[in-house]
């Protein structure tokens, strides 16, 4: 039987100077065979750079690369066996679609007959049978990005590096693009580490999560492991929609660290009207409805409690609340900054915590 | 309203200025070439410009110009290459030095020629040995003419090469194309309209050379007198139908130029807008 977690890719320790800029610092990770890694962060955090590195199209100051157990580094950008695809896709303006994907097949000296069967078959997997000849400047942004996918599948590449793939498209498309990716790269198999600074698009698609931050990695993880157990203050901050609260004025948590700075989401908190019951009456505040935004598929409040604003979200079926409303507030858990910046503790509502034993 | 008429009226004026300063700068002469080479009648015109000295100043100049554009092209290719394609120190000295012929007078180009490679020079006694002639023969002026047009052509491409990067160049490069299939499949047709353009300019330039190929050639008739230069042989021993008939062959290659130019600038343009 084949071992399906075998790691494929393996960064160590890669550091990259630009001037005296450091846009990678001992960047280490892993990918696991036919996997689908989203390296996630800020704009400037060097995501570009770890996947141009790891491409062999810049070379590191130090670290080792390993691909399938060998190391890269004396192996040339085109003999990696790596697909790239380009943020604004980088298509051959000057080449027809069939030649755009059939470009890397005859410099691999593919026969004829092979390069016209295998453009058919990957045309035929993106979608675009009948565009062969068009030019890049003849196809829309979504289509533009289908060439360049097909582009970088043609000559079998062990690993598809994808560089913001989605970022030049509009959010409606993109979504279903997104989709369309994750199935491809399903359907293909292909080891596979996307760019991204859309947390959503991140977590949506991706296996595991990698979030960089000033060319460091801050967090690796699954989505959902990552999205809960924010380990350091900065993935606290980047991810969701978190807000600063003073959390010594919560009833909920008196018990913690006072010189802790606090972080809570819109996910932990909820609201309620006067006339709804009330699970834990001890830790519940009271806090009066300032705003009411309609956010498509949930309604957005916005509520003044202790003179704090605090955002939370409703489900569109409950009986609506309306501005100016006096509710009752619950805060299940909030996220904990340690006074020394660097530590990140989960507390949770005291009700809960006595509740759970 | 009143806006408007003002603008009216120093429209017109400034298109009456640009007219009659195009007209008495550039259109009289012109016709004034024409008509003097004509005015002893279409026979002299031929008879001048068949004059065996005439033809060989002709060869002479094509030779010239084909060897510059030539020696140019691939200079140029290469400096526009190395400028947007790498990172290194003393790039900003590299590139202004290329810009050097553009500031300096040819006089003083052909000057340095002259003194490089003539008797003054330490390497006179060398090239003399091995029989090479360089200063008052062919090879000094084609030096000089490669000299006067060295930024033409790299001037045109580098901006050309900056604008459309080097990320399908990349992009060739990860699916393992070499540097020469990249340069001919991916980057060249980019810069195809530019790199002919600027021929087109070199050409110019060095079909009207006159000042450094003056100090160097040593106006041996029949044998280093490019037109230029008998031109101005012919004018200064009072043959004005034959100065005048050799200009206006000057002038017609200079319009095919003009025309040429025009082309690929238009070309050029509808490249980049892609
Ligand atoms: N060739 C270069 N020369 C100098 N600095 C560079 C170079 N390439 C990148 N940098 C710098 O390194 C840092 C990281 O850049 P990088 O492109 O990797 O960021 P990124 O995470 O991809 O950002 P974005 O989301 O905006 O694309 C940036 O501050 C950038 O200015
Ligand atoms: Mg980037």
């Amino acid at each position: 039987m084949p071992d399906h977690t075998q790691t494929y890719v393996e960064l160590k320790h890669i550091s990259k100077t630009f001037k005296n800029f450091k846009a990678a610092d001992d960047i280490s990770f892993s990918v696991e065979k036919g996997k689908l890694i989203g390296l996630l962060g800020p704009s400037g955090s060097g995501k570009t750079t770890i996947l141009r590195i790891l491409a062999g199209l810049e070379t590191a100051d130090s670290g080792e690369i390993y691909i399938d157990g060998k190391p890269v580094s004396q192996i040339p950008a085109g003999k990696r066996g790596i697909g790239f695809v380009f943020q604004n896709y980088a298509l051959f303006r000057h080449k027809t679609v069939f030649d755009n994907i059939a470009f890397g097949l005859k410099i691999n000296h593919w026969k004829k007959g092979d390069i016209q069967y295998r453009v058919d078959e990957l045309m035929e997997l993106v979608g675009l049978t009948g565009l062969e000849e068009r030019y890049p400047k003849q196809l829309s942004g979504g289509q533009r990005q289908r060439v360049a996918f097909a582009r970088a599948l043609a000559v079998q590449p062990q690993l598809l590096l994808l560089d913001e793939p989605f970022a030049a498209i509009d959010a409606k498309v993109r979504k279903e693009l997104r989709e369309w990716l994750r199935e491809l790269i399903n359907q293909v198999g292909i080891t596979s580490i996307f760019v991204t600074h859309d947390q959503d698009e991140a977590v949506e698609v991706a296996d595991k999560i990698i979030i960089t931050n000033h060319g460091r990695i801050e967090q690796t993880g699954s989505p959902v492991e990552v999205y809960n157990n924010p380990r350091t203050p900065f993935v606290v901050q980047f991810l969701g929609n978190p807000i600063s609260i003073d959390h010594t004025r919560f009833k909920g948590f008196r018990d913690t660290t006072a010189d802790a700075s606090a972080v809570i989401r819109p996910e932990y908190i909820t609201v309620r009207k006067k006339n709804e019951p009330c699970p834990h009456p001890a830790t519940t505040e009271e806090g009066i409805v300032e705003r009411v935004a309609f956010r498509g598929n949930v309604m957005e409040l916005t509520v003044r409690v202790h003179g704090q604003h605090l955002t939370a979200y409703r489900q569109l079926g409950q009986e609506l609340i309306h501005e100016g409303e006096n509710v009752n507030v619950f805060l299940q858990r909030i996220y904990l900054i340690g006074a020394d910046g660097e530590s990140v503790t989960i507390a949770v509502d005291e009700s809960l915590r006595r509740e759970n034993g | 309203m009143q806006v408007r008429n003002d603008k009216g009226i120093i429209k017109w004026i400034l298109i009456g200025i640009s007219a009659l300063f195009l007209i008495t700068m550039l259109v009289l002469p012109l016709l004034y070439v024409i008509i003097t080479a004509l005015r002893d009648g279409f026979a002299a015109y031929q008879n001048a410009v068949t004059d065996s000295y005439a033809l060989k100043s002709i060869g002479l100049t094509v030779k010239v110009t084909v060897i510059t554009v030539i020696v140019n092209s691939v200079f140029g290719l290469f400096a526009a290459w190395l400028i947007t394609r790498f990172q290194f120190r003393g790039k900003k000295i590299i590139s202004t030095i290329m810009d050097l012929p553009l500031s300096i007078s040819p006089v003083i180009a052909g000057l340095v020629f002259l003194l490089t490679f003539g008797r003054q020079s330490i390497i006179y006694p060398f090239l003399e040995a091995h029989d090479i002639q360089i200063i008052f023969a062919q090879p000094g002026i084609i030096l000089a003419t490669v000299f006067v047009t060295l930024p033409f052509i790299s001037r045109e491409l580098i901006p050309v090469l900056t604008v459309i990067g080097n990320e399908e160049e990349e992009a060739a490069a990860l699916m393992g194309a070499n540097g020469f299939q990249i340069f001919t499949q991916i980057t060249f047709p980019h810069i195809r309209w530019a790199f002919l353009y600027g021929v087109v300019l070199c050409s110019a330039r060095a079909m009207g050379e006159f000042g450094a190929v003056s100090v160097l050639s040593g106006h041996l008739r029949g044998l280093t007198n490019t037109m230029p230069l008998h031109i101005e042989l012919l004018y200064q021993g009072f043959d004005f139908t034959g100065a005048f008939a050799m200009s206006s062959i000057l002038i017609v290659m200079a319009v095919i130029i003009l025309i040429l130019r025009n082309l690929l600038e238009y070309r050029g343009k509808k490249e980049l807008e892609t």
